[in-house]
Order: C-alpha cells, then structure tokens, then sequence
C-alpha cells in the first residue's frame, strides 16, 4: 500500500478543522507522546473511556444532522419541481417545439407547446463542450500528474486550471461570444459558439477531477509496467487511464453537471428560436434552462376576454417547471449511462 | 479497447439515428387559422433580437406571419433593448426591437449596416404599465386604490411609509386601510419599464421626484426584483407590497388607479391607447422615417392612462439583400395592421396603436426600398 | 459518455497495427499532454487579453462619457469605476464566502457519513442522489430560492434578527420577504454542497484500508478513526474541493439574479434587503441593457471578479502548500 502506514504516527501533530473540541485533548495525548515511553499514559482511565465513547457518539449524531440538514433543502427542492413539473409532462409537451404559441391558447394540436427544440439543444450543445473539453482536460492532467510532476510550468498549469475554475460563466460567455465576432463575423450567434464557452467551464472541473484520481492510482502499477519494458504511453493509456477510469467518468458527469444548467453564457452565445434546429454551426439554438428561464421571464400568458375555456394563464411557469423536470431526467439518465460505463470497464481492486 | 471501440461507435451512430428522427422539427399546426399552404410569400431565415418586453407579442407575430408566408423561417432573441440594437448594428440581425427611440450615435452607425439612409424606429407595442400592490383585505378583496402623481412619487421615494398616510386615505374614502408598512418593489436590472415608470413620476410630480432620468432605479428604498416576472412574485411574497409592471403580468394583485385630471382612472389597454393618441410624436428627431412618440405623462383626456411604454422596431429603409428588405417591409406592414396588433393584444394585453400613429408609420413603410 | 477515453485511445490503436517503434508514439504522446497543458495558459491568456482589450475604453476612451454611464448605472451614485467596482467586489466575496462556510462542514458531514458511517447499499443509493443534486441547474435553484426558499424562511430570519439583533450582521428589521444577502448564501450554500460533497466523498472513500484498520486495530473509536486516518488522507481533495465550489459560488448569476435584491453598499447587514450585489449577477442584470460604452464597464468589472478568483485560488494554494511542508 502507499504511505506504508506511518500517517497514524505522525497525528500528534496535525490539526483538523473539526478538532477545537475540548474533549479532543485525549487521543492527542494518546498519540503525541507515543515516542516518549511511559507506558502509564497508555494505561485508560474508565472516565478517559467514557469520554472518548461520548465523543465518538456525539460526532457520529453531528454528521448524521449535517446530513438530515442538508437533506430538507435538497428534497424540497426536487419535491417542487417534481410536483410542478408533472402537471405538464406528457408526450406532447416532449414532441413539439414552440411555434404558433399564442398567449395562453391551446395550439392546433391540443397542446400548449413544449420542449423539443430544447432538449435538442441541450444534448447537442453538452455533446459539443464534451468532445472539446473531455479530451484536453485528460490529457492535461496526465500531463501533470505523469510527465511534470514539480516543474515550475506544471505548477502554473495547475494554478490556472484553479484560476480557471473559477471564471464566472457570464465571463466565459462574453469571452466566446466575442471570440466568434472576431473570428466569424460580428454578431455571430450559434449553438457551437455555447458549447465553445461551456468548454471553458467544463475543462478545469475535467482536469481536477482526473488528477485527483490519476494521483492515487498506486505508484506500484506503474513501475511494475515499467518494469515489464512497457512504453510510459502505453503504461499511462492501458494502465493508469483504465485504472482511474471510474472516477474520470464520475468526473466527467461532474463537469457535465456543471455546465448542463448554465444559464447566463447560453443567453448572449446560442440565442434563443422557439422553433427546431438541427445545425449546431448555425443559427440560434435554446438550450432547456435558457427555455426554463425564458418562461420564467413571461410568468403569465394574457388571456383575452373572448378567450376559450382552455386557455391557461399560468401556462409559462407550468412549462418552465415542467422543463426543469426534463432536464433533471435528462442529467439522471446521463448519470446511469456513467455509471454502466465505469461499471463495465472498472478494474478490480482491493475495494 | 476494441469492443469499448465498438461501443462507442454504436452509442454515436445511435445518437444520431436518434436525432434525425427527431428532425420533424415537432412543429405546432398554428392554431385556428387553416395554415393557407399554398400562399407562399416570402422565404429565408430571418432573425430578430431585442427588447424582451415584446417576447410575447413578437412570437405571436411570427406565429401569425408565418402562416401566411410558410417558407419564412423567423426567430427572435430577446436578450434585451441594448444588445438587440447592438446586434443590429452589426448587420446579424433583419431587425432590432427596443424599448427606448434610438440615439443619435447609433442612427450615424446605422449607415454601415442599412444599403442606403439610416434605421429608422416606428413604435409597434404599447403597454401600459400598472402600479400593483398586495395589500390584505383591499387586493385580495378586488378593490383599486386611488393614488395621484404626487402620493406615488412619495411613496416610490420613501416618505410614505405606511398604507393608512393620511394622504393614501383622504385619496380612498370608501376603504379602510389597515397600519401596515409599505415595501416597495422595484426593478433591480436595467429596463425601459423603469425607465418609462419615471419619466411618469417627473412629468406628473416634478417636486416629489427630484431624481434624474434613467434605466436603473435610482434610490435605495425598499426591494430590488430581476424582471416584471422577479417584480410580480416578490408583490405576491408578502402583505403590503407595491411596485410596478407590465399590465398583463397582475394576474390576481391589485392595481393602482391614477389620478388623471379631475379624475381617477383604472388601468386598462384602451385607457393606455387613449393618452397615447393624445401624445405627440417628436419631429425634432435626427434621421429620416422615424416616428418617435413623445408621451403625454400629464395627459388630461377623458379615460386615458398616463404610464405607458412605448416599444419600437428598428429597421434599415434598404437592406444589402433585397430579400431582407422585403422582409422588413412586409414585417412591418403586419405587425402594426389591424390584424397584427389585435393579435398582440390578444396574446399579451397590450393596447392597440391609435389610428393617428398607424398613418405616420405607414409613410415610413412606404419609404421603404 | 464514450468520449472520455478519446484521447488516450488514439495511441493504442496505432501500435496495434502498425510497427511504430514505442518510442515515437511516446513522444508524439508527450508531445499531445504538453499542448493540452500549455494550451490552458493559452486559453487563460486569451480570456484575459480579451476582457483586457474589450475593457480598454474605461481606461483609454473618453472618461467622462465613462462616468456618465457609471453614473446612468448607479444613478448617481457613483461616478467612477473603482467606486462602482469595490461594493461589488465587497457584496461577491461575502456572499460566496458566507455560503462556503456554511456548506464547508455540512459537506464533510455528509461525504463522512456516506464514506463511512451508512450503510453500504445506501451509502451507494446517496452517492448517486448527490452526483444527480450536483447537476441541478442553477435557474433550478434559482426559481426555488425565490418561490419557495423566499417566504419560507422569513420566519426564521425574524427570530434571528429579533433575538440575536444585538449582533451588527443580524441587525433586523429583517426584510420580508427575504430577497437578502442571507438568503442568498443559504442558496447558494445548498447549491455548491453536492460539488464539496461529491469530490470529498470520492476522496474520503480512497484512504488506505490499512491505515483505517491500523487505527481501529490500537483501539480508536470510529470518530478517531476518521480524525487520524481520514482527514489528513483527504485534505488535499476536500480544499481543492472546497476551491471548485467556491469559484461556483463567486461567479454564479442566474440564482443570485433571480433571488438578491441588490444595492451598492459596503453593508454586513445581512437580513436587511437592497444592501450588497455580486459582480456576476450585476453583469447578467445590466448587460441585455447595456450600450458598448455600457458593455465595456461590465466587462471591466468581470475583469475584477477574474483577478479576484485569481488571488483567491493562489492564497488557497499557498496555504495548502505550507500545510502540506508540516
């Protein structure tokens, strides 16, 4: 195993953020002088016991409250947009986009609109971040976990990607959106201009993720590769990958997670069409939360007197949580997808 | 690695096979109109950005003209007043939607984008502007309160800080006002809302609204709300609340009705039609074509209502592309029509142009290229 | 999905089939980890010399129109770009590092318990629930945080700002409804939670089993357990964590947008409305609005916000390292 056990040792020492409890005197004592050999510090008092089983318990009941706290918010939250978001999920609402909407009135096929342009969006949009970001932000890491470990250029790669992480996503959108104007022509608006300014999100949440785990992949893999006469290349791609591969596919769902809902660069980068388009390279294209926000922003639909019986007022927000229902199913399903993936190709380890 | 390969080459090609069955598109059949197929018009793409007060009604506009011109593909982006007509001068764009007349700067840019002369802006949407509040036993009950200028600046300013101030009460005889404290609501992005709502409250009450003209809101009282929708929840969140948004957002709050003359008068689209046709459009304007309406916040007509925004389209006389150019015209020509304009009003409550503007935009429409 | 292993398995595949020596795709393997390496200072750089060069105008254009559109942005409150800038900066770091204190502990509670007190099956059914919250979209967030976050808890905010009044940040009356700085960072703090939790749990469950069996071996309860084994194994990951969740919480905009009620203040009071705003969501308030002149102050003040992340992650950086020395 790595570290070869000697981090119990060496405790006496350290200092947790959790640890400015009084009572945590015991096991330092325990511990700090274990060099120094009097064994009667060894020998425990009953109340010494005492006191270490309460803590032992008071701790396990404060990290299960943290856990019950954080759960109120989270299950009010999806209890919400699940309970708001089925009143209008059904297969019309899924297969249609949002032309010839009017106001609150029923459009011509009984429906009130709905999502499929989005969705479509959505997936292309993500998929174009995925094939940019997925690649370079691995690659990247290797490069730092396996190829630079120290140098002074590594050490500014790893503090940007920090940086990086923390570009506001308003920023990356004006970035890309500027970038295209540039490039392209100005006022150049398209599907793949978002995903270029998502990437910019995606990339560094990439490249952490992978060099956490390219860094605890056992150094006695490697050099019993090497050891084997195989090349660095084919040692990193065949055994290092492979063995972190569960956790880049849990990393990339997290980067994925992360720019899946992104809002703000979306708005000045993609656009918005109530109708479908295919093309990521041209045109406007609406991603699910921009739609979520978009009907959010209409909040009600006007309703003239003469109106018919199923016109609905509140139809925008009935849409926007109903989306936001969708996109959470989506994120769900891309998650199970990971899963299967790492599953499949997940090597077996002591665990 | 070979079956992951394989894997990955199926998932691709089943993705895409997934995606092109997606591709009809899942358009709606507009509803009841008879699509006339056969009518074609005009054909392209055509895109469209600006201000997002004209959402609703823009995309019942393009619901509407794209039924009788079925091969014209329209979108509208509405990222906002400023970013559309910056977008526009920039040439992405066949048209612009604002809530403010152009500058003129922008009018002289206009020159690099249009074939020949400059933009023009003729106002296509008229949307009255409600004072809303929430207040327990008089919103909820369906009553309006009566309010002139002067008790709304004071309010919006802070110096009425309770809902029974003698000056509220004196103002509503008929209804008991309870002790309750007043948190004003107001816009907390930039927007032509705001901006239209006090340019009301300098007109009308000059020595109670001391602050400059602008798009944001200029002083710290009570709480700021992202977007009408942001304004109306936040009315909606607590008891005695009042702000100020766009008539077909109230829903089921109260609203304010303002003193006009002698009289007071309740928000509705027609009163919202009358101070506008009782306004004057500004010839002093630099640039050609442009109706800009200049609107009569101190309006003394019988049943007008004075807070109104006026939002305008923005187009060139003559496009590079003489297809955009049709474009423009045959846009124009619907939206502001009879038909366009009900449509609107249906859709998002808006008032109807009066008949007085309808001419003078339509001798710009006939200037076009 | 099937994207990830894209890089890597380019290489393969060519040795399989044709005799390359293993030394030239090993160079060409280098070669490809060190662009993707460099070309973040690229990507970096460029974002950088981009808001530098849309900016320029505050610095190189006309100032008065520059604090004329400050002032239009204010109205009136202030006329030049540091005095625009400094409540933002001031109201972005308190909101974000209020909402990384309150995430931070809850985080690690819920990564401990899903690593090592639950059960193993629902230990593994939690871990999958906090990938899936981690992806909740901020605009999610946001219509939550301002339909129902936002009344709801008003009663609470009163009682703190009614008994624990006489400390200046509780200061009351607290606003109704609570569209507040306070508010905001319990959003907030909902939202990054998932991002430390998730990061921290993987991190936590990776600790060597011998030293976790070494400890309970010399008789440590659970909890010293997890203090001699655990942490220090995971410290590493939880800050950097703790980092990724607060670059969210200082650049996120749409929940902010949608819930604060900004004002330009340099103000601790947290319970009282239209006191801080973030650089983020004044940016997304003010941008659809905004004329060029308009557009290059918001930029300039992204540029603020970036170099602020800038110093944030370095000082963070600085600190582990030290630790990491002991």
């Amino acid at each position: 195993m790595a570290g070869h056990g000697t981090i119990p040792a060496k405790e006496g020492s350290m200092t947790h953020p959790t640890s400015h409890d009084s009572s945590g005197s015991a096991p330092a004592s325990l511990m700090a002088d274990a060099p120094v050999i009097d064994f009667d510090k060894f020998k425990p008092t009953r109340s010494h016991l005492a006191a270490r089983q309460r803590k032992d318990t008071f701790m396990r009941w404060l990290i299960l409250l943290a856990f019950v706290v954080a759960c109120i918010p989270l299950i009010s939250l999806l209890w919400t947009t699940i309970v708001n978001g089925v009143r209008r999920l059904n297969w019309d609402f899924l297969s249609h986009n949002m032309t010839y909407v009017v106001g609150g009135e029923a459009t011509g096929t009984g429906g009130y609109g709905g999502i499929l342009h989005a969705i479509i969006g959505t997936l292309e949009i993500t998929l174009g971040s995925m094939v940019i970001s997925i690649p370079v932000g691995i690659m990247c890491s290797v490069y730092l976990v396996e190829y630079a470990n120290r140098s002074r250029l590594s050490r500014t790669v790893r503090l940007l990607v920090d940086v990086m992480s923390g570009i506001p996503s308003i920023v990356a959108g004006l970035f890309a959106f500027s970038m295209f104007s540039i490039l392209v022509g100005p006022g150049t608006i398209n599907g793949f201009e978002g995903s270029v300014a998502l990437s910019l999100l995606m990339i560094p949440t990439v490249v952490k993720t992978t060099e956490e785990m390219l860094k605890i992949v056992p150094n006695d893999l490697r050099e019993a590769s090497y050891a084997l006469g195989v090349t660095k290349q084919r040692t990193i791609s065949k055994i290092v990958l492979r063995t972190a591969l569960p956790g880049i596919v849990s990393g990339a769902i997290l980067a994925i997670a992360r720019v899946i809902g992104e809002t703000a660069p979306l708005l000045m980068t993609a656009g918005y069409i109530v109708s479908t388009n295919m093309n990521l390279f041209s045109g406007e294209m609406t991603t699910l939360p921009v739609y979520v926000y978009q009907e959010y922003s209409k909040l009600r639909a006007n309703c003239p007197a003469d109106a018919s019986a199923s016109c609905v007022t509140t139809i925008p927000m009935e849409r926007a949580w109903a989306a936001a229902l969708v996109l959470i199913l989506i994120v769900l399903i891309l998650n199970l997808i990971g899963r299967i993936v790492a599953r499949i190709f997940a090597v077996k380890t002591e665990r | 690695m070979n079956k992951h390969v394989i894997v990955r080459t199926a998932a691709a090609a089943s993705a895409i096979a997934l995606l092109t069955s997606l591709a009809a598109c899942g358009d709606n059949i507009p509803a009841g109109t008879a699509a006339t197929a056969n009518a074609d018009g005009l054909s392209g793409n055509f895109a469209g950005a600006g201000a997002s007060s004209q959402q609703s009604a823009t995309e019942a506009w393009i619901a509407g003209f794209t039924a009788s011109n079925t091969k014209a593909k329209i979108s509208y982006n509405p990222s906002g007043s400023g970013a559309g007509v910056t977008t526009f001068l920039t040439g992405a764009t066949a048209w612009a939607a604002s809530d403010k007349a152009l500058s003129d700067s922008e009018v002289e840019q206009s020159k690099d984008v249009c074939a020949s002369g400059t933009a023009f802006d003729v106002p296509v949407y008229i949307a009255p502007i409600a004072v809303v509040f929430n207040l327990n036993g008089v919103s909820d009950a369906g009553k309006h309160v009566n309010m002139d200028a002067a008790t709304i600046a004071k309010i919006f300013d802070g110096k009425i800080t309770k809902w029974n101030d003698p000056s509220i009460q004196e103002q509503n005889p008929d209804i008991t006002l309870p002790d309750t404290a007043i948190t004003v609501v107001h816009r907390s992005d930039k927007s032509g809302t705001t901006q239209n709502f006090v340019e009301y409250l300098k007109a009308a009450a000059p020595d109670d609204w001391t602050y400059d003209l602008s798009e944001n809101w200029p002083n710290e009282v009570g709480q700021g709300a992202k977007g009408t929708s942001g304004v109306i929840s936040t009315i909606s969140q607590a008891d005695g609340t009042i702000g100020y948004a766009d008539f077909s957002q109230v829903g089921e709050l109260g609203t304010v009705s303002v003193k006009v003359g002698d009289e007071y008068v309740d928000i509705s689209t027609q009163a919202a039609s009358n101070a506008i046709a009782d306004s004057t459009i500004d010839e002093n304007v630099t640039g050609d074509n442009r109706v800009v309406v200049d609107v009569n916040h101190t309006t003394t007509a019988d049943n007008a209502y004075p807070i109104v925004m006026v939002s305008y389209d923005i187009v060139c006389p003559v496009y590079q592309d003489s297809a955009t150019t049709e474009f423009a015209r045959d846009w124009l020509t619907y939206v502001v029509s009879t038909a366009g304009q009900s449509v609107a009003s249906s859709a998002t409550g808006s008032a109807p142009l009066p008949n007085n503007i309808v001419d003078r935009i339509n001798e710009s429409i006939a200037a076009m290229g | 999905m099937s994207t990830t292993s894209t890089g890597p398995s380019t290489g393969p595949t060519s040795t399989l089939t044709k005799p390359v020596s293993g030394k030239q795709v090993d160079k060409v393997f280098r070669a490809i980890a060190y662009a993707c390496g460099i070309l973040i200072l690229v990507v970096l750089g460029a974002v950088a010399l981009f808001l530098l060069f849309r900016a320029w105008p505050l610095i190189g254009g006309d100032q008065s129109a520059v604090s004329e559109t400050i002032s239009s942005f204010t109205g009136g409150k202030a006329t030049n770009f540091w005095a625009y800038v400094g409540p933002l900066l001031f109201g972005t770091v308190l909101v974000a590092a209020l909402a990384l204190a309150i995430a931070f502990f809850v985080a690690i509670g819920i990564a401990l318990f899903i690593s090592h007190y639950a059960p193993k099956k629902l230990a593994a059914a939690l871990s999958y629930v906090v990938d899936l919250l981690a992806a909740i979209p901020s605009v999610i967030y946001g219509l939550w945080g301002g339909l129902v976050l936002v009344p709801a808890i008003y009663p609470f905010w009163n009682w703190v700002a009614t008994y624990l009044g006489w400390i200046p940040i509780f200061a009351g009356p607290a606003a109704n409804p609570s569209r507040t700085v306070a508010t905001v960072a319990v959003v907030l703090a909902i939202m990054i939670l998932p991002i430390i939790t998730s990061i921290t749990r993987d991190i936590f469950l990776q600790t060597p089993r011998l030293q976790e069996e070494a400890a309970l071996a010399l008789g440590a309860t659970k909890w010293e357990m997890v203090k001699l084994a655990v942490l220090p194994f995971g410290k590493s990951g939880v800050i950097s964590a703790s980092m990724l969740g607060l670059g969210r919480a200082l650049g996120e905009t749409m929940a902010v947008l949608m819930i604060l009620s900004p004002g330009l203040k340099y103000s601790f009071r947290l319970l009282q409305a239209s006191q801080d705003q973030t650089i983020a969501a004044n940016i997304a308030a003010q941008y659809p609005e905004a004329n060029e002149l308009g557009v290059s102050v918001l930029i300039g003040t992204g540029l603020v916000l970036f170099v602020i992340t800038f110093l944030v992650n370095f000082l963070a950086r600085k600190i582990t390292e030290k630790k990491a020395v002991k």
